[in-house]
């Protein structure tokens, strides 16, 4: 009886988090359709000028052509129409500059992202979890210099960061290559990059939650049955601990993504953040659209992957 | 941790001491907090044996070093703390300079410790079966993973916890108080320690399972295992234990066997907190040691004469509730009645104390009483006007009418606010003429004289004050507006006994000298048994059982209040 309602609860829990996502996906859309209407110049002038390579202005035959063709021509509220069932069916459309679908281009670049990201905040979380678990909460100058530490992490930029780290390991020490492609030992050092930062939220987020827990009765409680220092820091501080430092991950996740643009620069990765950049040099309205679309996606994805852990490590949530 | 135990001293499996020695011994213990040059001493000199199968208590009101005696015998006086100890042996063996790892098999295996408030002692992510296996896995007690699930549901058995199989996978907040903390002590004597240590074991519970836990506690004892018990709570010692240790500012005023100190109590600080807990004895009596303040005369009321209306107005009751109903909906969108079909009023001058456990709905009434809270059904009435039933509009003027008093004045205050203030926004509210800045300041101060409180106060802060002296403030401005009634909701459950008998005191006597009427709502019986005219008892939202506070306490006609009575633990030994 119980636990019918327990997987009750929880796939309304469940239905009611996707629909919301949905509504977000669907707002990221519109939002992207509307503000091309606001973006300086014809949609058609910007393909003509793609297509011939000059930059004159548009003849009006062309003009009509290009309108008919792509359907500039017809009211915005049908356009909108199309756009919404297109974008239903899997089609980000058609690029402006490149004549392949966005979709293709997104599929062939979104790899490389995410591993970048997902190695980041890997990265981060080992980070965390070893210098929280070693240090935090003790009556030593470690300690103390932890926090300040995080702190300063978090103030620096990754692109500047990454700089540093390039210059140091890879032109100087040559312990990695200048550009690394796709290749593991290319992944260290942007990864480093974009994981310090992180690190620095993420570990002062679950230092104070893990110093805070550390003084509550319970670990004085398990402490007196005989468990161990290590054991109580393990078992019960860094599961609490954790959670704040995963409600912050959702919120990491966005920042990744945009922060991943100005890291595979500096490397010179393959990525989205290349597409994002040359879209928008080039005003490639569907492929800057797309890549909207599927971050807007993926940080959907990743915030409902986020609160499906917290619910897992924190079982109150469940009655919630 | 900076306490030094260098030479590795205890080990397991020495041989067992001689039958006559004491099992724990304490010779000249001294604790202090903080670096070498600003030390602050908590315990000093403290010296006490535990014989085996005996019960000794240390008893002290908050900061008297008891806690901190007791983590010493365990090695959890935490860091910054400095140990030092003439003698500490237990079983014969010396635990003074004891290694981290010397401490930890000891710790769970020898000494059970059991803590205050299993809701916090209990790890809230971990099933509760989890917390009980730690201390078999621990000290590797158990072989395999089905002979751990075995050992855990025993052991939930032994403490008397139902459905055992299925607690032990719940997580704490599922279990109900009383179950909680009979899994805390499962955790504590799951290997049969020879000593188990209980600090405060039944502070947050109300009677009946407090009852319950000192029963299981017996059990404990009856098994022929040495206990220390800690609380502030005289009557719980007195029924546990054979020898009493009473500390003061981390010394031992007095030390002795519980028939001397409960029966012939020689120094004065123990006699005072003997006299200090309010009970059926103490009705119409002083708890305190502390006169009666010199009232400021209250002037202008009495000189009055007495109107046609105000004569009728007197025969009336000043707050009536007529079978109030209030419903809220649960987490799982059930509506529970909270309050169901609950009637009483409030004389003239009276005080009606309304007694229940957690749950029972009497802070529910309290706050219908001061519409916070519209009742579902039926109406309270004040001074025979509708009141809940008013709009906030009109009752607004009438709010300075009824004051209210809350177990935790801290979080009412805003701590910006300096006393001054705090009193001055209420007298802001008092009806008829608005007094100008400089009476409101010189009232400020007969306000603060009556409460007891030097206007020094005036420039202070509510952090800056001790918990007794908040609740003298909080008194002061449920005053302030000079108001008939007020509500008073568990105004001293979280004050030490010697303070609590200070705060009734003063209560009392506001009440001869204002002539106000108490709605005082508290989960002590002797509590609201010293103070009350009238009593109305609730269980589960009703009431039970209402009538005269020695008619209903002392002669109780519904079983629950019979239950309720006779959990009470009552002074063993009491003088004559």
């Amino acid at each position: 009886m119980n636990a019918v309602k327990t997987i009750g609860n929880r796939s309304f829990w469940l239905a009611r988090r996707l629909l919301s996502g949905l509504i977000v996906v669907w707002a990221a859309a519109t939002f992207t359709f509307f503000v091309q209407f606001l973006m300086p110049g014809e949609r058609a002038q910007i393909i003509f000028n793609a297509n011939t390579g000059n930059v004159g202005e548009i003849p009006r035959d062309q003009l009509l052509a290009i309108n008919a063709r792509y359907g500039f021509n017809q009211p915005v509220i049908v356009q909108y129409g199309k756009y919404i069932r297109d974008v239903m069916h899997g089609d980000l459309g058609q690029s402006y500059v490149q004549y392949q679908p966005v979709t293709d281009l997104i599929a062939r670049q979104i790899g490389p992202t995410i591993a970048l990201a997902f190695a980041a905040m890997l990265t981060a979380w080992i980070i965390t979890i070893t210098t929280t678990v070693l240090f935090a909460g003790r009556d030593n100058i470690w300690s103390k210099a932890l926090g300040g530490f995080q702190a300063f992490l978090a103030t620096l930029p990754p692109y500047w960061l990454g700089t540093i780290l390039l210059v140091v390991f890879a032109i100087q020490l040559r312990l990695f290559p200048v550009v690394g492609g796709n290749t593991l030992m290319g992944l260290v050092l942007p990864t480093m990059a974009l994981a310090l930062e992180i690190y620095g939220f993420l570990g002062q987020a679950v230092l104070s939650e893990f110093t805070r827990v550390l003084d509550q009765p319970f670990i004085t409680s398990s402490r007196m049955r005989g468990t161990g220092d290590f054991s109580v820091r393990l078992r019960h501080a860094l599961r609490h601990a954790a959670l704040p430092g995963i409600t912050l991950s959702g919120w990491i996740i966005g920042k990744l993504l945009s922060g991943a643009v100005l890291i595979e620069a500096v490397f010179g990765r393959q990525g989205l953040g290349g597409v994002l950049v040359t879209a928008t040099s080039t005003r490639d309205i569907p492929v800057v659209s797309g890549v909207i679309l599927v971050s807007a996606a993926l940080f959907v994805a990743t915030s409902l992957f986020v609160d499906l852990t917290v619910r897992l490590i924190d079982p109150r949530m469940k009655e919630a | 941790m900076n306490v030094t135990y260098p030479a590795a001293s205890f080990r397991q499996d020495a041989t067992l001491p001689p039958v006559s020695s004491p099992l724990l011994t304490v010779q000249n213990l001294n604790v202090s907090f903080g670096p070498a040059h600003s030390r602050r001493a908590v315990v000093k000199g403290v010296s006490l044996t535990v014989e085996e199968g005996r019960c000794v208590a240390i008893v002290g009101e908050s900061g008297s070093g008891k806690s901190v005696t007791a983590r010493t015998l365990v090695g959890l006086t935490g860091a910054r703390s400095h140990v030092q100890a003439d003698l500490l042996t237990f079983q014969g063996k010396n635990i003074d300079r004891l290694g981290d790892e010397e401490w930890r098999a000891l710790r769970g295996k020898h000494i059970g410790f059991v803590l205050q408030d299993a809701l916090v002692s209990l790890d809230p992510l971990r099933p509760v079966g989890k917390e009980i296996g730690e201390t078999l896995l621990v000290h590797r007690a158990i072989r395999t993973r089905a002979d751990l699930t075995e050992r855990v549901v025993d052991l939930l058995k032994l403490v008397g916890v139902p459905e055992p199989a299925v607690k032990a996978r719940q997580l704490p907040h599922e279990l109900s108080g009383g179950q909680r903390q009979r899994a805390l002590i499962a955790t504590a004597i799951a290997l049969d320690p020879a000593l188990l240590i209980a600090d405060e074991p039944t502070t947050a519970l109300d009677v009946t399972i407090q009852a319950q836990i000192l029963d299981l506690l017996s059990e404990t004892r009856e098994r022929g295992k040495a206990m220390i018990l800690i609380s502030h709570n005289l009557a719980v010692v007195s029924q546990m234990a054979d020898e009493v240790i009473v500390m003061r500012h981390g010394e031992i005023v007095e030390h002795g066997s519980a028939e001397q100190i409960f029966g012939d109590p020689r120094h004065d600080y123990t006699r005072g907190l003997l006299k200090a807990i309010p009970s059926v004895r103490s009705r119409g009596s002083r708890l305190s040691s502390s006169k009666a303040p010199r009232f400021i005369s209250a002037e202008g009321e009495e000189v009055r004469e007495l109107t046609q209306s105000d004569i009728a107005q007197r025969s009336r009751p000043l707050l009536e509730a007529e079978r109030v109903v209030k419903r809220f909906r649960g987490p799982d969108g059930k509506l529970r009645t909270v309050v169901n079909d609950v009637s009483f009023s409030l004389g003239h001058g009276e005080t009606l104390g309304i007694v229940g456990e957690s749950g029972s709905g009497k802070t529910t009434v309290a706050r219908m009483a001061l519409a916070l809270e519209m009742p579902d059904e039926g109406e309270v009435t004040l001074q025979g006007a509708p009141w809940t039933a008013a709009t906030e509009k009109e009752r607004r003027h009438r709010r300075s009418d009824i004051s209210v008093i809350y177990q935790d004045p801290l979080s009412s205050f805003d701590p910006r606010w300096t006393i001054e203030r705090v009193i001055d926004d209420a007298l802001a509210r008092r009806r008829g003429d608005p007094l100008d800045r400089t009476s409101r300041q010189s009232e400020v101060s007969e306000l603060l004289d009556l409460v007891g409180l030097s206007p020094s106060f005036r420039t202070r802060r509510p952090l800056e004050l001790s918990g007794g002296q908040r609740q003298r403030v909080a008194i002061a401005r449920a005053i302030a507006p000079r108001p008939r009634i007020i509500v008073c909701d568990e105004p001293v459950a979280a004050l030490d006994v010697s303070i609590q008998a200070q705060i009734l005191d003063l209560l009392g006597d506001l009440k001869s000298h204002l002539r106000v009427s108490y709605l005082f709502i508290s989960h002590d019986l002797g509590v609201v048994h010293h103070l009350s005219d009238r009593v109305l008892v609730m269980n589960h939202g009703e009431a039970v059982e209402a009538g005269g506070a020695d008619e209903v306490f002392l002669r109780p006609r519904q079983p629950y209040t019979r239950k309720l009575v006779a959990a009470v633990p009552q002074l063993h030994f009491q003088a004559a």
